[in-house]
């Protein structure tokens, strides 16, 4: 019965070829639309996500203030008063897991015949963990390095790959402004940062080391900024307050009188990234469902003309025996055969057109399983949705009202 | 007249009015008629006498407004749509004036079409499509469209499509209304023959005499009422000619 009704379907849609065809065209572009546009959407959301995810968790970084000389208001860490101590006393308040005092600075780099001019990070051994960040090869420095301000390095994959080429860089030895110092071990790719910014053009040395051999500072022992890592989400808020407090404290600055530093909850930053991002998927395909919307209206204003044009066929059908719901499974089966397959073609068309844009502009594209099913599922539903309305009309007619039309 | 209990119509104090904007018209005005199994009846009459109507409610596609008309056992009157559905798929096989065969299906498919609504499985439904192809002399005929052939041809293929269900009646309405007279008595030759036969009970409207002779009884309807009922020899020896 059913098989018989397919084949009928198949029939009445092959008859009008070119209607039928213009009719699934409608969805064939809703779901390629919807398709490309939730690809997209998910791929820049991944991609955020996996920024954030190298950036490492429930982060703040604590920057020097900036200072007031002569009317000029300068920048953020334009006055080192944050030191090697005030990140040790961090260190010990609660809910506190990781602190890494941070010196940077720009030098060049020399190994062999090559140079290479990257940004230095002089930090602590909690660095590493704080932004959750793996080895490649060799293994980090670690106190003891930090006390007696050796000369060692971690390399990032952007200056192994400037230096070294294909050579294994683990326990060579390279020059920094002109001072050798031995590779340690190499740092896992991060990729790009929230910002384009690559993060493994880098270099890690020790944070004395920096401040007493390569860079120098204003002050013995200050740096410019902390990043602290907070046990968790939830300890986030206590933590902020507690470092304000006790940076205050140590920084002797008096009631109703400004900082001299700032706190930045890096986390909080990066979730609005990430809901920035999901709100653009979410509104892409939004965008996309439309034209999906706009495609089953095609279908019902199709179906609407196939019923009144085939309505003296349904008095024919009626007379020798078709029930109501006969004709209903009719109409509403040409109404799903044409949204099924043109949400077949418009998935294909969507992944291929996806495929494309990633290829040509490099752009990070997404395609679910899970994307893929729904716009299946949607087609069927708009198949029934707007197939329902023109096959129940054409099921109420009365046999004899149909026969007679002409 | 019919042996009322092998009657396979049955239709007692019939009234049809139609509602329009000024108000009900009565078309069937007390009709009273009971087919026998196995009888070839014409329906004849005026335009506006009533006869379409009367066929339509005879096929189950209209319903009476008042009156009882049981078919083949069943009051019609009392049936639901589905029901009215099944009847006319079971018991009535319809022949039409304009044919009515789906311009787009091949000529099996056509005949077949009525065993779809029976749930039959394909293989069956083209075979008895064949049988009753070759039945009325299409059997070249299968695969071929309405379009491609003449149309007496069409008209048997409609025949076909009404005998594939073995029904026990065959409503026809003006089978011969499109067809030149020597193609219209081909078509006559074929009910004669499915009636005596087959034993097929063949209700047929036409308002030409010559069609109307092939049949053993005639009813003669004018303005709603019938005003003749009896045999075909009988009518046109004493009223054919003054009634037409």
């Amino acid at each position: 019965m059913t098989a018989a009704m397919l084949a009928e379907a198949w029939l009445a849609m092959g008859a009008n070829r070119l209607r039928t065809l213009l009719t699934m065209l409608g969805m064939v572009i809703g779901v390629g639309a919807v398709i490309l546009m939730l690809a997209i959407g998910q791929g820049t959301q991944r991609q955020v996500e996996a920024s954030i995810a190298s950036m490492g968790s429930n982060l703040f970084i604590v920057l020097s203030g900036s200072t007031t000389s002569g009317g000029l208001r300068m920048g953020s860490g334009a006055t080192p008063t944050l030191t090697l101590t005030d990140a040790q006393a961090i260190e010990e308040l609660p809910a506190v897991a990781a602190v890494a005092p941070s010196s940077p600075g720009t030098a060049q780099l020399v190994y062999g015949s090559n140079n290479w001019s990257t940004q230095v990070y002089g930090t602590t051994p909690a660095y590493l963990a704080v932004r959750d960040w793996k080895l490649a090869a060799g293994f980090p420095f670690t106190d003891s390095d930090l006390r007696s301000a050796t000369r060692v390095a971690l390399l990032g994959k952007t200056v192994v790959d400037n230096l070294f080429g294909g050579e294994d860089p683990v326990g060579k030895t390279i020059r920094i402004k002109n001072s050798p110092y031995v590779v340690l071990g190499t740092l896992a790719p991060k990729g790009q940062s929230l910002d384009g910014r690559d993060q493994d053009d880098t270099v890690i040395i020790p944070v004395t080391t920096a401040q007493r051999k390569l860079f120098g500072t204003q002050f013995a022992g200050t740096v410019r900024f902390i990043m602290v890592q907070a046990e968790s989400g939830e300890a986030m808020p206590a933590v902020e307050k507690s470092m304000n407090e006790l940076l205050r404290q140590r920084h002797r600055i008096r009631e109703g009188t400004d900082n001299d530093f700032s706190v930045r909850n890096l986390t909080a930053l990066a979730n609005t990234a990430a809901e920035t991002a999901q709100v653009m998927s979410l509104m892409l395909g939004a965008i996309a469902s439309i034209s999906l919307l706009v495609g089953g209206i095609g279908i019902m204003n199709i179906m609407l003309v196939s019923v009144t044009e085939r309505t003296r066929e349904i008095g024919i059908r009626m007379a020798i025996g078709a029930r109501g719901e006969d004709i209903l499974l009719q109409f509403l089966l040409e109404a799903i055969i044409i949204s099924v397959i043109g949400c077949l073609i418009g998935v294909g068309l969507g992944v291929g057109g996806a495929l494309l844009v990633s290829t040509l502009s490099g752009m990070a594209v997404v395609i679910t399983v899970t994307s893929i099913l729904l716009a299946f599922a949607v087609a069927a539903a708009i198949g029934i949705f707007f197939g329902w309305y023109p096959a129940r009309k054409a099921a109420a007619m009365k046999p004899i009202d149909a026969l007679r039309y002409q | 007249m019919a042996e009322l209990a092998d009657a396979v119509i049955r239709i007692e104090h019939l009234f049809k009015e139609y509602a329009t904007d000024a108000g009900p018209v009565p078309v069937l005005k007390d009709v009273s008629v009971s087919v026998a199994s196995g009888e070839f009846v014409a329906v004849m009459g005026p335009s506006g006498s009533g006869k379409s109507t009367f066929m339509n409610i005879l096929g189950c596609l209209d319903v009476a407004t008042t009156g009882r008309y049981l078919l083949d056992g069943k009051d019609a009157g009392t049936l639901d749509g589905d029901e009215l559905a099944r009847l006319r798929n079971q018991v009535i096989g319809f022949v039409f004036q304009g044919f009515n065969l789906l311009p787009r299906a091949t000529l099996e498919d056509n005949v077949a079409l009525p065993l779809i609504y029976r749930g039959t499985p394909r293989g069956e439904r083209l075979a008895r499509a064949h049988e009753m192809l070759d039945k009325v002399g299409l059997g070249a005929y299968y695969r071929s469209r309405p379009n491609q052939i003449s149309g007496g041809q069409q008209q048997r293929v409609a025949i076909a499509r009404a005998l594939v269900t073995r029904p026990r009646l065959i409503l026809a309405d003006e089978p011969t209304g499109n067809l030149d007279t020597a193609t219209g008595r081909e078509i006559m030759a074929l009910f004669t023959e499915l009636n005596r036969q087959d034993g097929i009970t063949i209700v047929l409207v036409t308002h030409e005499p010559d069609i109307a002779g092939h049949a053993q009884r005639l009813v003669r309807l004018a303005d709603g009422r019938v005003i003749y009922d009896g045999l075909v020899e009988h009518a046109q020896a004493h009223h054919l000619e003054k009634t037409l």
